[in-house]
């Protein structure tokens, strides 16, 4: 991370190096923020990601209503019950909305175009938020095309995996 | 099924987030002042009071203060304190410094934080605490090459 | 003030290094424990308020949505309140203002805080724009600058302050060890206090709060409904809030106008005239210890500049006439967004003597306090044990 910024010490300031405003005609001062973070996963989400790691997407129900929610909860929002009955979900499910993101912006975590998408995977009371991948992008008019007769998806896992949600590289219609 | 095999982990992440802000005008003419070695306040038309840095309006009566005061560079430290610890961002060649409010002569507030006391031998606390005084008079000393930024005034020297 | 409005329940988290939690669940540890200690049910509520530091702090910008589900406030009306280290306050406000309007009966009031997820200095010079109040230093520094202020406005001797802050500090920490949620709960001398390293001068390592993860939630309700539900209510008695100009050296931080005056409001709503005399018990915002001694003046509770001599001869210890920070203050604990609200749950169980083992014994009049923004606010709610 240390080469995407530099800390001016003079001016007690961060700057991230990848990043540029288009020039201004008056006076501005550039001061970006840049922080970090430790967060804490709890049990829950360490082993949600430990089984996204091992190919697995986990998710848990809950003892009063019976639903299965994924990503896995350490508890029910509707009941506020614990959920600690853990259930391996089916990789396939079908999409409930996309949208194709077709513009650039500073942070973004996946180099457009990509589709994002909510997926309901098979047995699942919620569904899920990723990308749909794995066939030409490029254009948004044959996107529209090719998203019109797919209903069904099926999750693609990385090659490498961290233990973090993009061990999923993507959902692809089947 | 994935058992729970660890303690539950943290993921170290970065937050970075790119800002650029207008100063506009009052604040320029501020900045621009800086770079000729001038301190400029505004005047309110309605209260009397002059504040530095200059302001748009008077943060009590609301009024624009349009009248510009060139204000003395010497003035009384209100308090100050010693800054030495680090945290992010900050690295231990940047410690230790003396923050301080200074209420410039002529001038109706304190200067807030961006003051420092310098112009002698900070890392030595015991002649800190001799030189430096609620009450002491201080005198601005400006930087050679100057940036129009509040480091443009690279200390405050304690007048003995 | 409208309605009446009182405290029906409090719930509090282990507070501490919560790694063990993701932020959601800590923040559920303390609705769960609100919600049996009121004895009703998330549909008994009509509305949720939360508050935290900037949400910068942790890195979820808008924590309260990422909250949701742990706030029970699904097909409720939420509102989000924050300033800073007054944020505990001015949620409980809200509450407050809520029911006292007649607009709701009943509603929970959360804050929270998880500091050890991100940097608290790195994330506090976030609060000031960067060209104008820049200097290194957090939070520390210009609390320090305040210290000292108000040092030399009343020509308070070094040594004298030094003592008077040491006090404060051995007692809060007394307080810690007495209360099993507080974060940090050891037994200190005044030689461990005065020996040990300077943060920002003439702050040392034991005037400054800890960095700590906890959550606090209160439940505020009508006098109609505090009656049916609870047996024993803790009465909102009277409430200030004032703020000031956003440039530091605008006003005196010494002589702090905005702690006067949310003082004076909150203590004219309850009708005290004599603050150290009728007020049993308080719980003042006390991050460092120098700035307490300040608090204590500008809080009414002694004449200005003689702080330091009232914390000596033990006005404010325990046992004394108007015991401080009983629970450790924020001196033990500081989630920084709850801090606020944690002094009014606080200032709720000793009225209602629920304190346990720092119970102030009889108490029946408490004052809770916090104070925010870049040195720019200051909130009190004074709670008490009869309508």
């Amino acid at each position: 991370m240390a080469e995407k910024y530099k800390v001016d010490k003079d001016l007690v300031r961060m700057e991230i190096v990848d990043f540029t405003f288009p020039e201004k005609e008056y006076r501005t001062s550039r001061h970006d923020t840049v922080l970090p973070y430790n967060w804490a996963l709890g049990p829950t989400w360490t082993r949600f990601f430990d089984g996204l790691k091992e190919g697995k997407i986990l998710g848990t129900r809950c003892k009063k209503c019976n639903k299965v929610l994924v990503p896995a909860r350490t508890f029910c929002p509707i009941c506020y019950e614990d959920m600690q009955e853990w259930i391996e979900l089916p990789q396939e499910g079908s999409i409930e909305t996309w949208c194709l993101v077709n513009y650039k912006y500073y942070g973004q975590v996946k180099e457009p175009p990509y589709i994002i998408a909510q997926i309901h995977l098979d047995k699942a009371d919620c569904s899920l938020t990723h990308f749909i991948g794995g066939f030409n992008l490029s254009d948004p008019d044959k996107v529209r095309g090719k998203m019109k007769t797919v209903s069904r998806v099926k999750a693609v896992w990385s090659k490498e995996k961290h233990g973090d949600i993009y061990d999923i590289a993507h959902f692809k219609p089947v | 099924m994935a058992e729970q095999k660890e303690k539950p982990r943290k993921v170290a992440a970065m937050g970075m987030v790119p800002y650029e802000m207008a100063l506009g005008p009052t604040w320029t003419r501020f900045f621009e002042g800086f770079k000729e070695k001038k301190i400029l306040g505004t005047k309110c038309n309605k209260c009397g009071r002059v504040l530095v840095p200059a302001r748009p309006f008077c943060s009590r009566c609301f009024e624009p203060m349009e009248e510009w005061v060139e204000v003395a560079q010497e003035g009384t430290i209100v308090t100050w304190s010693y800054v030495n610890y680090t945290y992010f961002g900050v690295t231990p060649d940047m410690i230790p410094l003396i923050g301080a409010t200074i209420k410039l002569d002529g001038v109706d507030c304190g200067t807030g934080m961006w003051t420092q006391i310098g112009g002698f031998d900070i890392k030595d606390f015991e002649l800190v605490t001799k030189k430096v005084k609620v009450g002491a008079r201080v005198r601005a000393v400006w930087r050679r090459k100057r940036q129009g930024n509040f480091r443009d005034i690279d200390y405050w020297k304690i007048i003995e | 003030m409208g309605r009446a409005v009182a405290v029906i329940g409090t719930g509090q988290t282990k507070h501490g290094r919560r790694d063990d939690l993701s932020y959601p669940d800590l923040v559920r540890e303390a609705v769960k424990k609100v919600f049996e200690d009121a004895g009703i049910t998330p549909r008994d509520v009509d509305g949720v308020v939360y508050g935290s530091m900037p949400s910068m702090m942790e890195g979820v910008a808008y924590n309260h949505f990422y909250f949701a589900d742990a706030l029970r406030v699904v097909g409720k009306p939420l509102l989000r309140t924050e300033t800073c280290g007054s944020t505990g306050q001015s949620v409980a406000h809200t509450a407050i203002h809520w029911v006292a309007s007649g607009m709701a009966d009943v509603i929970l009031a959360i804050a929270s805080e998880k500091e050890n997820e991100g940097d608290a200095q790195a994330t506090m010079m976030t609060i000031l724009e960067p060209f104008l109040q820049v200097v290194i230093g957090g939070a520390p520094i210009a609390f320090s600058l305040q210290s000292r202020e108000w040092m030399g406005y009343y020509h308070i001797d070094d040594a004298k302050a030094r003592e008077a802050a040491s006090i404060v500090s051995v007692d809060s920490h007394d307080g810690g060890l007495a209360n099993p949620l507080a974060h940090i709960r050891v037994k200190l001398s005044k030689e461990d206090i005065t020996n040990a390293p300077i943060i920002t001068y003439p702050v040392r390592f034991y005037d400054v709060c800890p960095i700590s993860d906890g959550a606090c939630a209160v439940i505020f309700a009508s006098e109609e409904k505090a009656k049916k539900i609870c047996k024993k209510p803790a009465w909102v008695k009277g409430i200030g809030f004032r703020g000031e100009e956003y440039f530091i050296g605008d006003s005196s931080k010494a002589v702090w106008q905005s702690t006067i005056e949310a003082s004076k409001e909150a203590y004219k709503e309850a009708g005290i005239t004599n603050p150290l005399k009728e007020l049993d018990v308080a719980e003042v915002y006390n991050p460092f210890s120098y700035q307490e001694l300040m608090f204590l003046e500008c809080l009414g509770l002694c004449p200005p500049g003689e702080a330091p001599d009232y914390v000596i001869k033990g006005t404010f210890s325990p046992g004394g006439e108007l015991p401080c920070d009983p629970s450790g203050g924020v001196l033990c604990t500081n989630p920084i967004g709850a801090a606020g609200l944690i002094r009014v749950a606080e200032a709720a169980l000793q009225v209602t003597g629920k304190a346990g083992e720092h119970q102030v014994e009889g108490a029946k009049l408490a004052l809770s306090h916090a104070m925010g923004g870049a040195m720019q606010f200051n909130g009190v709610t004074i709670l008490g044990s009869e309508l």
